[in-house]
């Protein structure tokens, strides 16, 4: 029974784990709802120094600062599209973590499902083949004309 | 035929693969593509560092084809690339300075150390005006044309290399 429960406990705390927040204390707002927002707009934010983190993850002085302003803009009343287009006009859409679709990023949106396409085209061409050749052919008239004479025969 | 493209695709699927990686080798990514280039100078007034001086702002970068480096004295390629900067100014280019989250007496003791290539040094204490620049690593230097429009940036450390065969052709071609 406790040892029950002592699992329980650490699939639990295992579950409610999260990568240690590099957002400090001093830096939330205390509005939780405009902090919610500046949470989720931080975390689409590349953080430059570190590149494959969010500004919400990284501890580079920079993202701190970027946080720092994103709370900022918020508290001035922007919306998160404006606030993150703030960023976007400092630092190019290079900071967005999800690219934009738009001409220049149709080859990175558009290429998994080419690929799905192409790849299920080359499956069913190959099936289609397969199935062709397990088919046996027909006889020739020679066969069929010994199958005939064999039949007729009655066994060997 | 076609069974001798089932051969031959691989291989070039693999070739390609190889031109493409070959071509990145060079290439650093690290490098982000500065969204400020073709865009005029941001709008910033900041104090001066040195006493006596003017500090730097947005008004002044009009006019004249005018360097802009970003640096700090806890910056270790920014001492690396000063004896450049040191020679530019000799050779009469206009550098103007953001000292870029620095404190002010570190900065001055680097000045008088190292000797001051700048002409205006404007004193960036929280880093604000270099966001607004789109400044993620110090050291960089922006060339602004007549206009106050932005036509390069280098990141990271200047280079013999990079003065000589970029700044330097677009500083005479922008002064034309």
């Amino acid at each position: 029974m406790m040892r029950l429960l002592a699992f329980q406990l650490v699939v639990l705390f295992a579950l409610l784990a999260r990568p240690v927040l590099a957002v400090q204390p001093s830096e939330m707002l205390a509005d939780p709802r405009l902090e919610a927002r500046a949470r989720a707009i931080s975390e689409e934010l590349r953080c430059l120094v570190c590149q494959n983190q969010s500004i919400d993850e990284s501890n580079a002085d920079l993202a701190h600062d970027l946080r720092v302003l994103v709370r900022e803009r918020l508290v001035a009343g922007d919306s998160d599209a404006q606030a993150v287009k703030y960023i976007v006009d400092r630092y190019g859409q290079f900071v967005l973590l999800k690219p934009p679709v738009e001409p220049a990023t149709y080859v990175l949106w558009l290429s998994p499902a080419l690929l799905v396409i192409f790849g299920a085209a080359g499956i069913i061409v190959y099936l289609r083949r397969r199935r062709a050749q397990l088919e046996p052919a027909a006889l020739s008239a020679a066969e069929e004309a010994e199958l005939k004479r064999l039949i007729e025969e009655g066994g060997p | 035929m076609r069974r001798r493209l089932i051969f031959i695709l691989p291989a070039l699927v693999f070739l390609g693969l190889v031109a493409a990686f070959y071509a990145g080798l060079d290439r650093d990514p690290q490098l982000v593509p500065s969204a400020l280039i073709g865009k005029p100078v941001p709008q910033f007034a900041l104090p001066a560092l040195l006493d006596g001086n003017a500090g730097l702002k947005t008004a002044d970068l009009k006019g004249k084809v005018v360097l802009v480096n970003v640096f700090a004295s806890w910056c270790v390629p920014c001492r690396a690339e000063h004896p450049l900067l040191m020679r530019l100014a000799k050779e009469g280019l206009e550098l103007d300075g953001i000292n870029y989250k620095d404190k002010p007496e570190d900065a001055k003791l680097w000045l008088v150390n190292l000797g001051d290539p700048y002409k205006r040094i404007g004193s960036d204490l929280e880093g604000t005006v270099g966001i607004d620049w789109g400044v993620y690593g110090v050291p960089e230097t922006f060339v602004v044309d007549r206009a106050g429009t932005i036509r390069f940036k280098q990141v990271g450390p200047l280079s013999p290399g990079v003065i000589n065969d970029t700044i330097v052709p677009l500083v005479r071609q922008l002064s034309k």
